[in-house]
């Protein structure tokens, strides 16, 4: 049993990686090509199942390939943070890909078989870098994602496009390059070890000061976390295709940068020794800043995915700040808002390209009256804001909620009223789209008749992703165990 | 037969060079040099082999005892650089049928694999020996030769360029020779190990000081440190191409090993970096080489003077690891010299494949190769990533271990400047990517195809060395660390 899921877990990974050479051939058959993308997806949603089943059942699943360096293994452990960020971004490939079929085809795109391979290439990345048993291996597939997603980025091949992708590429290689890898150098020397263990790896190795140090490397160098002043590639990136935008950008690529953070927080420092850190404080007061200055900004973009992808750095400024409260109620915060984040985010993203597929529009401005002509899509656009809000009936409003009782319960005030202020913020900038788009006004007139959705399949998919929000709300029992078991697992005994 | 394997290294390449002029026809020739080159590469093998299993081979030349006879000497350190010499060798040579036929004309042929022996046999004979007035005798049969391979170049610039680097290699040559000499005087020896125990003696007299000097100035022009460069760049961008790319990957490599020959096995580590300050004027030097030629490579127009740059850069971290002085430091500068090997080959041969098919290596003719030469291009965009360092490639395993050296020995700021160092080559590298892959083909240029396999073999073969070696380190990392352990006296 324990060697099928350990096949299992590599296949994860594998699959992905060995369709990208199916793709490759199958690119004068496009048909052929996407059955081969969704029947990957389907298969590697099935291994994620079946691992998820089993580790809630007691089952501890390890897999080492090889030694890279002396001490340096790449190997893979699968424990509940990964299993929920795999959870989420596999269940999303297969939604992401069904919606892309519709854009891609319907917007006309070229170079569709490099776009495929570069997409499952990310998700291999996605998996290893969830399933990573050490920082060693992470920073591989860390580094992996940002190569792969590099021709996606720049999927159009525009002077546009080349612009984005320096700013996309320089930012994410020189912060991991300069920052994190030095953290990861240190770490190694200081402490010996790169394993992810329970209550961290220091123990009594380091003095505060370097650790401290040390952190802020960290911080700064996971630069996928997208922390203000290192968030700049995130709307750059906003010139891929919105598939790219939505499943990369709002999903996996962020996610995998916040993931990283949780990980290290928890399993390279351990919740005890971050609290008495010298710099906590300050990235802590960086990442609240972040949140709000993002939410400002956000505001004042008239470009709908550009609104997004401010939105997501404020967003993910939520998950640092859970993550460095270091407390159990922070923890499951930050977990359970990876989840309700991505589905309400591509779900945005989502409509955000059948706006543009159905009718070309990209802008806010111009989008008035648009619930009567895409009645579907703008309803699911109600709902993913009201899931970034956080309000009920979605699932924003659990992880929101622990969050906060985070804030309170370690007497951050200011963090606190930041986080109610950017929430408020957001409804400014999300609710008012929805809102003028069934309620136009009375000068404009909407047209009778018309309705005009964007292609089948990207409103299949959104309508998923968006149903994935309600059900969140009402029944988010599975997301909340598996992010108590990360406390469990990370030796912390549980205060609820 | 096994115990002479050392000189059969340096006299097969020797004796072949003459006979390549009684074949006299263009591709019997280059099989006849490929063979030559495969048998050295096994050879170099049977070496390591072993070297590693018994330990140092010594082989008197002639049968005359140590001390007045010359000797070849094989230890961990020497047999790691001849099978990288030698694998480089051949694996550039498979390219140089085809290559040459468009770059040179037939007359030259023969010349061309004639020199290409001899200045391979230069190399081999200085990292064999054992003798320091013997590395000068092979210095310069190998640098006479490549001076004569450059001046080969299309180019009428490569005259210019081969001149510079017969007045700058001459006036290294002439320091190392002025070091060697007076080392002789003072000693009455050449034979390495024999002038290693009478140095202690000697050591603090002004003429060994000087005799120092005298090499160590010799043979930082020889590998190009900054600001000694200055030769560098042209001639490796007029020379033709597989001379580039044997060149780049190897004689800057030799020259760094007698670097290492001569301050750890010859002065010994406590006269060369604690009676001198060899240490912080190396370090700062190498520091400054790599940001002022990476800077400078950012800047230029042919892509062979970008990457030409950047191989002064790498020789920057090589010798930044190097004045590390510690057993990591010089593990990571054997690492480096390994895989710079392998990502310059495969850079520089790749560039030879474009020379082929649309003649110009100018980043503005660039424009839609990506779409054209989709596989030559690949191979670039890996062997830039190999430079720049990303995980699974060689880069990355070098750059690891110069980190983990530096921070080790407390030199954090050097840690961050080289770190910060690999960011100026993304903007070089990247320089490329974007013009192969965002710009439409040059009119005129619609019809260009890929490269013939005859290229596109060796390249791929040293892309996926470049990949093989970052993700199974075994054979690098330990015959490094073995080379460099027993350099410190460390037994491991």
């Amino acid at each position: 049993m324990t060697s099928s899921l350990a096949l299992m877990l590599q296949l994860t990974i594998l699959l992905p990686l060995l369709a990208t050479f199916a793709i490759a051939i199958t690119a004068k058959k496009p048909n052929l090509r996407e059955a081969v993308t969704i029947s990957t997806s389907l298969a590697v949603l099935y291994c994620v199942i079946n691992l998820y089943q089993a580790i809630k059942a007691g089952a501890s699943i390890e897999v080492s390939w090889w030694e890279l360096m002396p001490g340096l293994e790449v190997s893979f452990v699968v424990e509940p943070l990964g299993m929920l960020f795999a959870l989420v971004a596999s269940f999303l490939w297969l939604i992401t890909t069904i919606y892309a079929i519709g854009y891609m085809r319907g917007h006309g795109e070229e170079n569709q078989t490099r776009f495929y391979i570069c997409f499952a290439l990310a998700i291999s990345a996605v998996m290893g870098l969830a399933f990573s048993a050490n920082l060693f291996t992470l920073f591989i597939f860390y580094e992996v994602i940002t190569l792969s997603t590099y021709p996606l980025v720049t999927h159009a091949g525009t002077d546009k496009a080349k612009q984005g992708g320096r700013v996309y590429l320089g930012i994410l290689l020189s912060t991991s390059i300069v920052f994190f890898l030095l953290a990861i150098v240190l770490t190694w020397l200081i402490s010996g070890s790169l394993e992810f263990t329970a209550g961290g790896v220091f123990d009594d190795k380091v003095n505060t000061t370097m650790a401290g140090v040390i952190l802020v490397l960290f911080i700064f160098g996971i630069g996928k976390a997208a922390i203000m002043p290192f968030h700049r590639w995130l709307p750059a990136a906003m010139v891929a295709p919105t598939p790219v935008s939505a499943l990369l950008h709002a999903v996996a690529v962020v996610k995998a940068g916040v993931f990283t953070v949780i990980k290290v927080c928890i399993f390279i420092f351990g919740l005890d020794l971050l609290p008495k850190l010298p710099t906590t404080e300050f990235l802590l007061y960086l990442a609240t800043f972040s949140v709000l200055v993002a939410s400002i900004v956000a505001m004042r973009q008239d470009n709908l995915k550009a609104r997004l992808a401010y939105s997501t750095v404020s967003q993910l400024g939520y998950i640092t700040i859970g993550a460095l409260l270091a407390t159990s109620s922070g923890v499951i915060g930050s977990a359970m808002h990876i989840a309700s984040h991505a589905f309400g985010k591509i779900t945005l993203f989502f409509c955000a390209g059948a706006i543009l597929v159905a009718c070309h529009k990209s802008k806010v401005s111009e989008m008035r009256g648009l619930g009567y002509t895409m009645p579907i899509t703008m309803a699911a656009f109600f709902i993913g804001s009201l899931s970034i809000i956080g309000v009920p009936p979605t699932g924003g409003t659990w992880s929101k909620w622990f969050l906060l009782m985070a804030t309170v319960e370690t007497g951050y005030w200011v963090v606190m009223v930041t986080l109610m202020l950017s929430s408020l913020l957001n409804i400014a900038y999300l609710l008012p789209i929805p809102y003028h788009a069934f309620f136009p006004g009375k000068d404009e007139k909407p047209e009778k008749n018309t309705i005009k959705e964007a292609p089948l399949p990207s409103l299949i998919a959104l309508t998923i992703t968006s149903l994935g929000c309600l059900i969140m709300f009402i029944h988010p029992q599975p997301v909340y165990e598996l992010a108590k078991t990360i406390l469990t697992v990370s030796g912390v005994s549980h205060g609820q | 037969m096994l115990a002479h394997l050392p000189i059969l290294q340096v006299v097969v390449p020797l004796m072949a060079a003459p006979l390549c002029w009684f074949l006299n026809r263009s591709k019997l020739v280059w099989i006849f040099a490929l063979l030559v080159c495969a048998a050295t590469c096994t050879n170099s093998t049977l070496l390591l082999i072993e070297v590693m299993k018994s330990g140092t081979i010594t082989y008197e030349l002639g049968g005359w005892e140590a001390p007045w006879g010359i000797e070849l000497r094989i230890d961990k350190l020497n047999a790691f650089l001849l099978l990288i010499i030698s694998t480089i060798a051949t694996v550039v040579m498979f390219a140089a049928n085809t290559s040459i036929q468009k770059e040179l004309s037939e007359d030259r042929h023969t010349l061309f694999y004639s020199l290409y022996l001899l200045s391979l046999t230069g190399m081999y004979g200085i990292v064999a020996t054992g003798d320091a007035f013997n590395v000068f005798v092979f210095l310069e049969i190998s640098s006479l030769s490549a001076y004569a391979l450059i001046a080969l170049g299309n180019d009428r610039r490569a005259l210019w360029a081969a001149f510079q680097y017969l007045i700058m290699g001459t006036i290294g040559a002439t320091f190392i020779l002025i070091g060697i000499g007076m080392l002789y005087q003072m000693t009455g020896t050449l034979n390495m190990s024999d002038l290693a125990i009478r140095l202690v003696d000697v050591g603090h007299t002004r003429t060994v000081f000087v005799a120092f000097a005298f090499l160590i100035v010799g043979l930082c022009l020889k590998l190009a440190l900054f600001p000694l460069h200055l030769w560098l760049p042209n001639a490796y961008a007029y020379a033709p191409s597989i001379v580039t790319a044997f060149l780049a990957a190897t004689s800057t490599k030799v020259a760094v090993y007698l670097l290492i020959r001569f301050t750890f096995t010859v002065f010994g580590i406590s006269f060369s970096f604690t009676t001198l300050p060899l240490q912080s004027i190396l370090m700062v030097l190498g520091l400054v080489g790599v940001f002022v030629a990476s800077v400078t490579a950012i800047y230029q127009q042919n892509v062979k003077h970008i990457l030409a740059y950047s191989s002064i850069a790498q020789v920057g971290y090589m010798i930044i690891g190097y004045s590390i002085n510690t057993s990591t430091g010089v593990m990571a500068t054997l690492l480096h010299l390994f895989n710079h090997a392998l990502m310059k080959s495969a850079l520089f041969l790749a560039l030879g494949a474009i020379m082929y098919r649309i003649g110009s290596v100018q980043l503005s003719q660039f424009q839609g190769l990506g779409r054209q030469m989709p596989l030559t291009m690949s191979a670039i965009v890996i062997g830039g990533l190999s430079l720049i360092g990303v995980p699974l490639s060689v880069g990355f395993i070098s750059k690891w271990y110069l980190l983990i050296a530096s921070v080790e020995a407390g030199m954090w700021s050097v840690a961050v400047l080289i770190l910060l160092g690999s960011l100026l080559a993304i903007v070089y590298i990247w320089r490329i990517v974007e013009m192969a892959y965002f710009k439409p083909p040059l009119p005129g240029r619609e019809t260009v195809k890929e490269a013939p396999w005859t290229f596109l073999a060796p390249i791929w073969a040293l892309v996926i060395a470049n990949i093989y070696f970052g993700i199974d380190t075994r054979l690098s990392v330990q015959v490094a660390q073995a080379a460099s352990q027993s350099l410190f006296g460390i037994n491991p």
